[in-house]
């Protein structure tokens, strides 16, 4: 944020503070990266649905009536969907094994550029299972995303951004605002296509039909939303020179590399741990450096920014405690956070671990939502 | 040099195409301008000049000079005119950059780096001159469709632009929510001294409001007062026409001034009763019993009856959002229906295949591109006739019954508004469904434009069709309908034959009947001063 005025803020802050939503999105963000990390460092099926049940308790008590309020359910829809997915794959193209034969498929053995894979073949409870911990590790992690989303839109968290990554962060707003537009496009191609009586289902109609005048459509809002935001200023060069722009961008890029690779290495297991936080610091570094180099230079200021404050902190620390619950666990009790499953058996509730994620739910209780902060539309309103 | 916009000698070519021909005008500062000109004339086209978005985000070749608050304007990008032109588009939900409507409202001055303290006093003083204050705190998603455009003008205000450029800023708004909307520009500009050029095709709503007016017709501009430049106008309000059929001077752009002169046309009209329109109630197609339409946490459409003979005109009109859409989508029996009865010749339509029931009932959707997808108008008329299963070449003869002098292999979003509407309605008559339902279909259309599709349904209906329309258009309904149907919340308040439910509603009324009381539209009072002057005879007689 740029350090226009600070003496003005404060004095009406206080006066309106209570019609924002009560807790910063960042924080929400926060809290639910940390419970998905601790969803990532795990595949204990115990572990997993009851992050899934923290979040969606979060969401149910927490959440206001804003639009992106459903995120929950259609990400909860998405990770079902995932645990799907990876059951197909696991039957059609087999996985670790074991001495429970469940039933047989027809197998066929690939040619030999393809040597190793098989098609069908013997389908193992083992194997089944293990497939199934696994797709429900990745519908967890998609389950803390949608609660994020549901907790606060994505555009709020961007407000919060600092101001050298304002116009990376209204890319990805218009980006996210693309994939409701096209489900609602959906809807309405279909529609009109049920009007002309057109109910094929081939590849060539569907995409004829339905998929072009879809992408036509969302063609034609981009330009309009990029003229709209042109002719609001979005964009301005306003005199910052053009060398000092590519070295924060740069810096800012080589910055956010870091921090994605070291993010990547802490989740992954193959990456001692030490060179995975090295990896993270030296990102953060470079990253803290480049923002702070950009955000001097940036001409936009924010309207009424939101603030960070003590029950944020509340919320990110009960996120944090789901974190280091499991990698308490982690420690004491490595073999029940990755239970195993041949020979099969009912996996152990690692203790640590799942008092910290149970500690994650505090939010419910820190800040529910009250009745709507913001007013209903009048009735009579068309 | 004035301080308001202008532009010296400006041409504009596309694609080879002149669309603007040296163009000159100077609009001094605070002045309301009023747009006109007929479909595809290039008002677009010379709106997006003030602020840059032509040439640069459409390319094409443009001369001469144009100049805003005394500032070069050619040349410049759009971002960096935002601090003095302000620009609002014609769907406003296209434009929202954020989901809040005071962050929607801040953006522009953020954009410019306002210092926050100033941006919060300047976002209070649009939330009240706009009258947002209500609102101020909601998601934009939960405005109705005047508040958004409303929204929308006083985002491009904040940051006190010296002009304020509105594409048809009211055409999908219904008549009260376009009058918040202009009296609110109007106070805008007495209040702050913004310069503002609207482009509109409903004249009848903004030339009241107008200081003057700018006509551009092939390419070439003519700017003047209101009254003067409407008179020699192919596209005008019906009262200018009514005032240029009885040769008042002016002539009278409001009806006030209209009704001062209207005194001697009344008394002549007096002694002739209305060419009483000969109602053929046909024999009945329509019938709907208690249509009700949920939409999750709203009810749509609340236990509407309805009946429909076969040759009747039906306008179905309402404020935005009172149902109209969800009702015509029931009926047809592709949108959902959560109760209640639909027969059309017997049959609910709703327990069909989708291809047998666009033989009871066609639908063009508000947005008619959603009905097409080939890639050229022949292509599209060869795929309607698969679909329907009807004999080659059906929907080819249907357009070119409606419409003629399209061009050959035009793909079918390169036709204007009018001939792509005739072409979705072509598609849906390929089913020869006996019901016929269009959504909104004037908007984008110009006068003679909508003359033409009132005209077109008007056959379709003396063929034997019943026509449901949805409309804001007062002066539409007028030139089409037989009966009217007001929807309000989901429920029907008022139905029964044009003249007397329009006439009673002073919403609804078009301008004619608010002048001469009884009459609803310019032709009708001209068919009846010609019996008069063919011979009295008729007149006594009746």
């Amino acid at each position: 944020m740029p350090p226009a005025a600070p003496s003005e803020a404060p004095r009406v802050l206080p006066r309106r503070a209570p019609v924002r939503a009560a807790v910063h999105p960042a924080a929400w963000w926060g809290w639910a990266l940390l419970l998905a990390t601790a969803a990532g460092r795990t595949a204990n099926p115990w572990l997993l649905l009851l992050v899934a049940a923290v979040a969606g308790l979060v969401v149910t008590w927490c959440r206001g009536d804003e639009p992106w309020s459903g995120a929950y359910r259609v990400f909860l829809f998405i990770g079902l969907s995932a645990v799907a997915v990876r059951m197909a794959f696991y039957v059609v193209f087999g996985g670790s094994d074991g001495p429970t034969v469940l039933f047989t498929l027809p197998s066929v053995t690939l040619p030999d550029w393809a040597a190793g894979f098989r098609l069908g073949g013997a389908v193992t409870a083992e194997g089944a299972l293990a497939a199934a911990y696994d797709g429900l590790r990745l519908a967890t992690l998609l389950v803390c995303v949608g609660a994020a989303n549901a907790l606060a839109s994505p555009r709020r968290l961007l407000r919060s951004v600092p101001a050298a990554l304002y116009e990376v962060s209204v890319a990805v707003v218009v980006a996210l605002s693309v994939a409701p537009q096209l489900v609602e496009s959906v809807g309405r191609v279909r529609r009109a296509r049920a009007l002309r009586g057109n109910t094929g289902r081939s590849p060539a109609n569907l995409m004829r039909t339905v998929v072009a005048p879809v992408l036509h459509d969302a063609l034609d809002r981009s330009l309009a939303l990029a003229a709209a935001m042109a002719s609001r200023g979005y964009g301005r060069a306003a005199g910052v020179p053009a060398p000092a722009r590519r070295a924060t961008g740069a810096s800012l890029l080589i910055g956010l590399l870091g921090l994605c690779a070291g993010a990547y290495a802490l989740l992954g297991t193959a990456t001692p741990a030490p060179l995975a936080w090295s990896l993270l610091a030296v990102g953060a570094a470079a990253a803290v450096f480049g923002i702070a180099f950009a955000s001097k230079r940036v001409p936009h200021t924010r309207y009424r920014p939101d603030r960070f404050r003590a029950l944020d902190w509340a919320v990110l620390a009960s996120g944090a405690a789901a974190t280091a619950g499991t990698v308490l666990s982690g420690v004491l009790e490595p073999a029940a956070l990755w239970p195993a499953t041949n020979p099969l058996g009912v996996p152990e509730l690692p203790l640590w671990a799942a008092a910290g994620i149970v500690l994650a739910a505090a939010p419910a209780l820190l800040a529910p939502s009250g009745p709507s902060p913001t007013p209903l539309p009048p009735k009579g309103t068309p | 040099m004035s301080s308001g916009i202008a532009f010296e000698h400006v041409s504009f070519a596309y694609a080879g195409a002149n669309v603007l021909d040296d163009v000159s005008f100077d609009l001094p500062e605070g002045e309301f301008c009023l747009l006109v000109g007929p479909t595809g004339a290039g008002k677009s086209t010379l709106l997006k000049m003030v602020n840059g978005l032509v040439p640069h985000f459409t390319g094409g070749t443009m001369s001469g000079r144009v100049r805003v608050a005394g500032r070069e304007v050619r040349g410049a990008a759009p971002a960096d005119l935002a601090d003095v032109v302000g620009y609002v588009g014609q769907d406003p939900l296209a434009g929202f950059v954020t989901d809040e409507v005071e962050l929607e409202l801040a953006y522009t001055a953020e954009q410019l780096g306002v210092d926050p303290a100033a941006m919060r006093k300047r976002v209070t003083e649009i939330v009240d001159l706009l009258g947002l204050a209500d609102v101020r705190g909601r998601a934009l998603a939960r405005l109705s469709s005047g508040q958004r455009q409303r929204v929308a003008i006083g985002a491009a205000l904040v940051a006190g632009p010296a002009a304020l450029v509105l594409d048809e800023p009211t055409s999908a708004l219904d008549p009260t929510a376009a009058d918040e909307v202009l009296s609110a520009l109007h106070r805008l500009v007495h209040d702050l001294g913004v310069t503002v050029l609207l482009a509109e095709h409903r004249l009848e709503r903004v030339a009241q409001y107008a200081d003057s007016a700018l006509l551009l017709n092939g390419g070439r501009a003519v700017w003047g007062p209101v009254a003067e430049v409407l008179a020699a106008s192919p596209v005008a309000p019906p009262v200018v026409e009514l005032g240029r059929l009885a040769g008042w001077p002016g002539p009278p752009v409001t009806i006030r001034e209209a009704r001062r002169h209207a005194a001697g046309l009344r008394d002549r009209l007096a002694g002739l009763e209305p060419a009483a329109p000969v109602e053929a109630a046909g024999p009945p197609l329509l019938e709907a019993r208690g249509v009700t339409v949920d939409h999750p946490g709203v009810r749509a459409v609340d236990g509407v009856d309805l009946a429909a003979g076969r040759g009747e005109r039906i306008a179905l009109m309402g404020r935005n959002g009172s149902g109209k859409s969800s009702l015509l989508w029931a009926l047809q029996g592709t949108g959902r229906r959560s109760g209640g009865r639909v027969a059309i010749g017997g049959t609910d339509p709703a327990s069909l295949k989708p291809g047998e029931r666009r033989r009871l009932a066609g639908l063009v959707p508000a947005e008619p591109a959603d009905l097409l997808y080939a890639e050229t108008w022949e292509a599209e008329c060869e795929g309607a006739d698969e679909d329907g299963g009807a004999p080659r070449g059906t929907c080819a003869k249907i357009l070119a019954d409606l419409v003629d002098g399209l061009g050959a292999g035009t793909h079918p979003r390169d036709l204007s508004e009018g001939q792509r509407l005739a072409l979705a309605l072509a598609v849906t008559l390929t089913a020869a469904p006996p019901l016929l339902l269009l959504d909104e279909p004037t908007r984008g259309l110009d006068h003679p434009g909508k003359a033409a599709l009132a005209a077109r349904l008007a056959a379709l209906a003396a063929a034997g069709h019943a026509v449901v329309v949805s409309t804001h258009d007062v002066e539409f309904c007028a030139e089409f309908a037989s009966r009217v149907v007001i929807l309000s919340d989901g429920a029907v308040v008022a139905d029964g034959p044009a003249r007397q439910i329009v006439a009673a509603s002073p919403m609804f009324a078009p301008q004619v009947a608010k002048v001469l009381p009884g009459r609803l539209t310019v032709g009708e009072v001209a068919a009846a001063l010609e019996r008069e002057a063919d011979g009295t005879g008729d007149a006594a007689g009746g």
